[in-house]
């Protein structure tokens, strides 16, 4: 077993672990941090955004770069299509993956880039909701950047003179790698390759493991994988969460006693307890609202969301605030909303409760129905701005404040010290969000809520579920000595191996045996022997019959050729043979005249007659024959009976 | 051989009350726990005392499997549960959970309150029931112990409704419930990959029908529905609240729409709403089509039909109404029957099956008069129309299914006596394959293959492969291995032999003979050595020849020359005991070489 790490970005991981000759990538996350150093796009033309001076970096003259960079605020930044950081394409060849396995929407959006015109002929799985909601991220994403983004050209300049750039654009990795986004034909055809499966489904990889989708607490239909065969199981840990929110609590007994845990996408905040945030985002919602201020919140259309429009509501109420509109602005929103709501299957066992009845498991369907919560596909949608009201809460993408709605709103409430901005969604520190749209009036305030498990909470599971090995990306390993400031990170007491991107590292044991049945007729036929206590054996000479990598052993056919014939299967012998009664046999047999000599560490039976010799020792007869055959088969008929045999 | 056994209590060779027993592998496992809608006696629910003539039932069985929320599949299920007292486990999907506690209390108020009857389970003891309920998702396979496994499979018919694998050891069993392969207006089509089953139970409700393509159905429906209004006749659809129901409504409801018609249409029950409600929520379960556009517009909003209410029955002019039960046994729907009946302009059509001892099954075989319990004759004079839109599968379907899934037996249940009996002689001369049709209480015996997990070394079996590897290709030739079979904590592994004697510590005794042949041949012994060489190259055509260091080597046959140049060559050959054969052989050709070389002159 091999494991190698693709993704330089630990909440986004892609993993490929090569197990049984089958190549399997675990996840295909995609790093969006890299947009972060590019300009916004606007939906709306933005005169102050196209107003921006162009940065030259000082003593460096190449007329090429003219344009592509610009700075605001001290901070440079590049006029261009946001490109992302998608998983190493050179260390595993595409085309040769067997499967994907992904764990939930958020580790998924790289799908395109893994399989299209790149040759892959593998299966995808994932369950439904990760299918769905993916679907809603990478749709928006798409329809965001492709439609806003039609108008800026491609830079590439700048990636040639990193070195003579300020920070941070100066310590980007390998910016040659990032790639704008599929366009979306791609992203449909990548999802239509994803076969849907459901929690705890067995799924058959080419016959040689079994995969199993198990809860992992997380969001809708988020996913640890089981990889098992008959003797080993890897667990694929992946964004799992043992909080109590909307999602199926995680299903910790199927990950038990694995041989292998691969541990990713752990919280991105581990200094922020996602309960208090909650409570501070409804507190600074409701202070900023009685002030007469309107709130935005840069989310993402589905996970959290929904966590936030049930309790920002529930705490509007009894704040007196009933009458706040809450919008909810994406090319998804509607189907995300809606989508939600006919997941009974994925849903907590108190939400489950609630589709008896029959009602919505999410109270977001009510606020829909009573108008308090709308949705809009864009911000110019006649459902948005008919009614729009201030003051209000407007949830929209995208998180980054690089496209989408958000940035066009932004813009327009930056000057209002009023409004306040929240962010919530944990994947990109706020300050580097807020960079572009310096100077700033609005207030601007950090809850990160990320359910994922936290390091205390991850070292209590690895301990739990006793895992033969530890697999680890890099981020998450103790820090070497050499480091300066200790992080927090897994520390468990079992052997860890640690995987940097790009590189591979071996795992597992070696595998000794494989499963496979044994006919009935042909077990009914065997009759084993007692060795010791507790353990009979059999010689057996068996054909084998392999059909879909399963191994079937049955009856040899009869008279089949090979090594030896029919009989030689039939024996093996096990001790020295028993010298007394050899000389007896051989008399028998008419040889007479053999003498025995004893030495140090054997013995020689001599036929001087025959021109034979026996040579007895502990491990091994040997027999020096110059006599005819028929003495030979004499002789060796006679070691037959004296020799111990299995 | 291990056995598979089958014991219908109900819905062996008769349709309704489907309770069938199971076991194998030392488990037994309950399908279905239906009642009779045709009985009003003890004949109504399957007969526990066949399990267990007394004391606790729970140790019998290992657990209950309802396919879907009908009530000749879950009907006795509180009854069981709650009155027999069995505690352990019942499984069903989530739709079926959510909905068959409606339809039971709606069962139960009908019974008690409409019939008086007593001795029936309450309303608290269906909630009771449904506590103990464990709900499964499609495809989920559910460990009921450390041996015994399910797994769901989609099977159409209404909403909910599943198809059960079962699986004890090797042994494998699939039961289908109701299931429908053909996709409607609102439910998708059963699906089961190729699992290969022991056995297949499947329902055979139209084993001797092949239907009609399904839009000519519908047309049929909706022209026979549309002459009668016109002429101002009333329309009595009797349904049950949930499944078929649906389908017709949208039905209707697109025709209206497009013909622009103004007839009322109505839908009794309050349940409408509520069992709309159930579509949406579980719209996953529904086809595709559905679930695409559900977001624009849920195809269970109804424009044009409205609540019925009991007013209603003598109002004047045409009209269409959906009623339940779907069997005219009771309730409302057979309450506008007994109005509407001496009519001739009216019309009754019946959407599905009724089991016998119904109104419904009465007025389909052509009774022109129904007398009821208190006497009340009813004259029929209304129209009576049968409409298969109930959804079973018909015979192609179920031939598709045994396609499907590849059992190695069928078992038939669920349908009448003399049309199983023909279906059962085309699975037989199709597939050829074992079929049965036990009737009520009569036990089926399944022989099944025996086959055991074994572990088998891999160093044995990458050994094998690079012998068969290095052969020319053949697609006939048998791949064989000689390996010891060990037995240790009764589990089976396959080792090889030097790995097995490492393991346990024994010290192999290995056997070797040595002959010596004296030959003439002047010159260098290597020289000796390579003529030897193409003599056995020649000789042994597919065997693996090797020279190293002027030894020869066959398997474990060894040969090496020594001797002076321009000398007699000694030339000892030397195998083990397991090469016996090729050994002697190897020898005896160079004996003859010896005698008859030209060399030696």
């Amino acid at each position: 077993m091999k494991l190698y790490c693709l993704s330089n970005d630990a909440a986004k991981p892609c993993f490929v672990l090569s197990f049984k000759e089958l190549l399997i990538m675990l996840d295909c996350g995609l790093s969006s941090h890299s947009v972060l150093n590019f300009l916004p796009l606007p939906p709306v033309p933005s005169t102050r955004l196209a107003s921006l001076p162009n940065y030259t970096p000082p003593h460096h003259n190449d007329p090429l770069l003219e344009g592509e960079l610009k700075e605001c605020c001290g901070r440079v930044f590049v006029d261009s299509m946001p490109e992302f950081c998608p998983p190493l394409d050179k260390v595993v060849d595409f085309s040769q993956l067997d499967v994907i396995l992904i764990s939930n929407y958020t580790c998924m959006l790289a799908l395109p880039f893994i399989t299209e015109d790149t040759g892959f002929k593998g299966q995808v799985y994932a369950t439904e909701p990760t299918l769905q909601i993916g679907r809603f991220y990478l749709e928006e994403l798409s329809e965001w950047v492709c439609s806003s983004g039609s108008g800026s050209g491609s830079a590439k300049r700048w990636k040639e003179a990193v070195h003579v750039l300020p920070a941070p654009l100066a310590d980007v990795v390998r910016p040659r790698a990032w790639r704008r986004l599929l366009a979306p034909h791609h992203v449909a055809r990548a999802l239509a390759r994803v076969r849907v499966v459901g929690y705890d489904e067995k799924v058959d990889l080419y016959g040689a493991l079994d995969a199993t989708a198990v809860s992992s607490g997380f969001c809708l239909g988020s996913a640890n994988w089981v990889l098992r065969s008959a003797h080993e199981k890897v667990a694929y840990v992946s964004g799992s969460s043992t909080l109590t929110t909307h999602p199926r609590p995680i299903n910790q007994a199927a990950l038990r006693g694995a041989d292998l845990l691969v541990l990713a996408a752990l919280t991105q905040t581990p200094a922020h307890n996602p309960d208090h945030m909650l409570g501070d985002l409804c507190v600074h919602a409701t202070v900023t609202l009685r002030a007469g201020g309107s709130v935005l919140c840069p989310v993402y259309p589905s996970g959290v969301l929904y966590d936030l429009l049930e309790c920002l509501s529930a705490h509007l109420d009894t704040a007196g605030l009933a009458h706040v509109p809450l919008y909810v602005v994406s090319p998804a929103a509607e189907a995300s909303l809606a989508y939600s709501n006919i997941l009974a299957e994925w849903v907590s066992a108190g939400k489950q409760a609630r589709v008896y009845l029959p009602e919505e498991p999410f109270p977001h369907a009510a606020l829909v129905r009573a108008g308090r919560l709308r949705h809009a596909r864009d911000l110019h949608d006649d459902s948005f701005s008919a009614d729009f009201r201030q003051p209000c809460v407007v949830f929209c993408g995208h998180p980054s404040l690089r496209f989408g709605a958000a940035v066009h709103l932004v813009e327009l409430w930056a000057c209002n010290p009023l409004h306040a901005i929240i962010f919530t969604e944990p994947d990109f520190p706020y300050t580097e969000a807020l960079a572009p749209f310096q100077p700033l009036s609005m207030k601007a305030f950090h809850c990160p809520i990320d359910t994922s498990l936290n390091y205390s909470q991850a070292n209590k599971l690895v301990r739990e579920l006793r895992p033969r090995e530890l697999a680890l990306p890099e981020q998450y390993a103790a820090p070497g000595p050499a480091a300066a400031a200790a992080r927090p990170h897994i520390a468990a007491d079992v052997p860890t191996v640690v995987v940097r991107r790009g590189t591979a590292r071996r795992v597992g044991g070696r595998r000794t045996l494989a499963r496979g049945t044994l006919s009935g007729s042909l077990a009914a036929r065997l009759a084993p022997r007692d060795l010791r206590a507790g353990l009979r054996a059999a010689p057996l000479r068996a054909a084998l019959s392999l059909r879909d990598s399963r191994l079937h052993v049955h009856s040899p056919p009869p008279g089949a050729g090979g090594a030896g014939g029919a009989e030689a299967g039939g024996r093996v012998e096990c001790g020295a043979p028993d010298v007394e009664a050899l000389v007896r046999e051989l008399r028998r047999a008419g040889a007479e005249e053999a003498r025995v000599e004893r030495g140090a560490d054997g013995c020689i039976v001599h036929l001087p007659r025959h021109d034979t010799l026996v040579h007895v020792d502990a491990h091994a007869t040997h027999v020096f024959c110059e006599a005819g055959a028929d003495l030979r088969l004499a002789l060796r008929q006679a070691l037959a009976l004296t020799v111990p045999t299995i | 051989m291990p056995d598979i056994k089958i014991t219908p209590l109900g819905a062996g060779q008769d349709v309704g009350r489907s309770c069938i027993l199971l076991t194998m592998g030392g488990k037994n496992i309950m399908l279905d726990c239906g009642m009779h809608m045709g009985y009003n006696d003890e004949r109504r629910f399957p007969d526990f005392s066949y399990i267990v003539p007394e004391g606790p039932i729970t140790s019998q069985i290992d657990c209950v499997i309802i396919s879907h929320f009908h009530l000749d599949h879950c009907g006795a299920l509180p009854y069981m549960s709650e009155m027999i007292g069995y505690t352990g486990p019942i499984y069903m999907t989530h739709p079926t959970k959510a909905i068959a506690p409606i339809l039971l209390e709606d069962m139960r108020k009908v019974a008690v309150e409409r019939k008086g009857e007593s001795n029936f389970f309450t309303s608290q003891m269906i909630k009771d029931c449904m506590k103990k309920v464990t709900a499964v998702t499609l495809h989920q396979s559910v460990m009921v112990d450390n041996e015994l496994e399910i797994k769901a499979y989609y099977a159409g018919h209404v909403l909910g409704a599943a198809m059960f694998w079962i699986r004890v050891g090797s042994q494998s069993v699939v039961y289908t419930g109701d299931y429908n392969m053909t996709p409607d207006r609102h439910l998708g089509a059963a699906w089961i990959d190729k699992c290969r089953p022991d056995l297949l139970i499947t329902e055979s409700t139209y084993a001797t029908t092949i239907r009609d393509s399904k839009r000519c159905r519908e047309r049929d429906f909706l022209k026979k529905v549309h002459e009668c209004v016109e002429k101002g006749g009333k329309v009595l659809i009797p349904v049950f609240a949930l499944g078929r129901a649906q389908e017709l409504c949208i039905l209707l409801e697109t025709y209206w729409d497009r013909m622009n018609l103004k007839y009322p249409v109505y839908f009794a029950l309050g349940l409408t709403e509520k069992a709309n409600n159930y579509y949406k929520m579980f719209i996953t379960w529904t086809n595709q089509k559905i679930r695409k556009t559900f977001v624009q517009r849920n195809m269970f909003d109804f424009k044009h039909i409205k609540p019925f209410d009991k007013t209603y029955i003598d109002n004047p002019g045409a009209m269409v109404v959906f009623a339940t039960p779907g069997m005219l046994h009771a309730g409302l729907s057979l309450n506008i029957f007994k109005k509407w009946a001496p009519y001739e302009q009216n019309m009754v059509i019946m959407p599905g099956f009724c089991v016998q001892g119904t109104v419904g099954h009465k007025i389909l075989n052509g009774a022109k008069k129904v007398e009821f319990e208190n006497r009340q004759v009813v004259e029929v004079k209304m129209a009576v129309e049968y409409m298969s839109f109930s959804a079973h599968a018909d015979a192609k379907g179920i031939m598709q299914l045994i396609q499907y899934c590849e059992p190695k037996n069928v078992l038939l249940v669920h349908g009448e006596a003399q049309k199983m009996e023909f279906l059962k002689d085309k699975i037989e001369k199709e597939f050829k394959i074992s079929c049965f049709m036990p009737a009520n209480g009569e036990t089926c015996v399944i022989n099944t293959p025996t086959t055991i997990p074994i572990d088998v070394s891999l160093r044995l079996l990458k050994a094998e492969a690079v012998r068969y590897n290095a052969q020319p290709p053949d697609p006939k030739r048998r791949r064989v291995v000689n390996g010891i079979l060990c037995v240790k904590d009764n589990r089976l592994s396959l080792l090889d032999i030097d790995e097995m004697c490492d393991e346990i510590g024994i010290n192999r005794h290995i056997i070797r003979f040595t002959s010596t042949v004296r030959f003439e041949d002047p010159g260098p012994a290597i020289k000796t050595a390579e003529k030897l060489q193409n003599l056995l190259t020649e000789k042994l055509e597919g065997w693996t020849i090797t020279i190293s260091e002027g030894n020869i080597s066959v398997e474990s046959v060894l040969i090496k020359v020594e001797g002076e140049d321009d000398s007699t060559k000694n030339i000892y050959v030397s195998w083990t005991n397991q090469d016996e054969d090729l050994g002697s052989y190897i020898l005896g050709l160079l004996q003859s070489m010896v005698q008859y070389s030209p060399m030696k002159e």
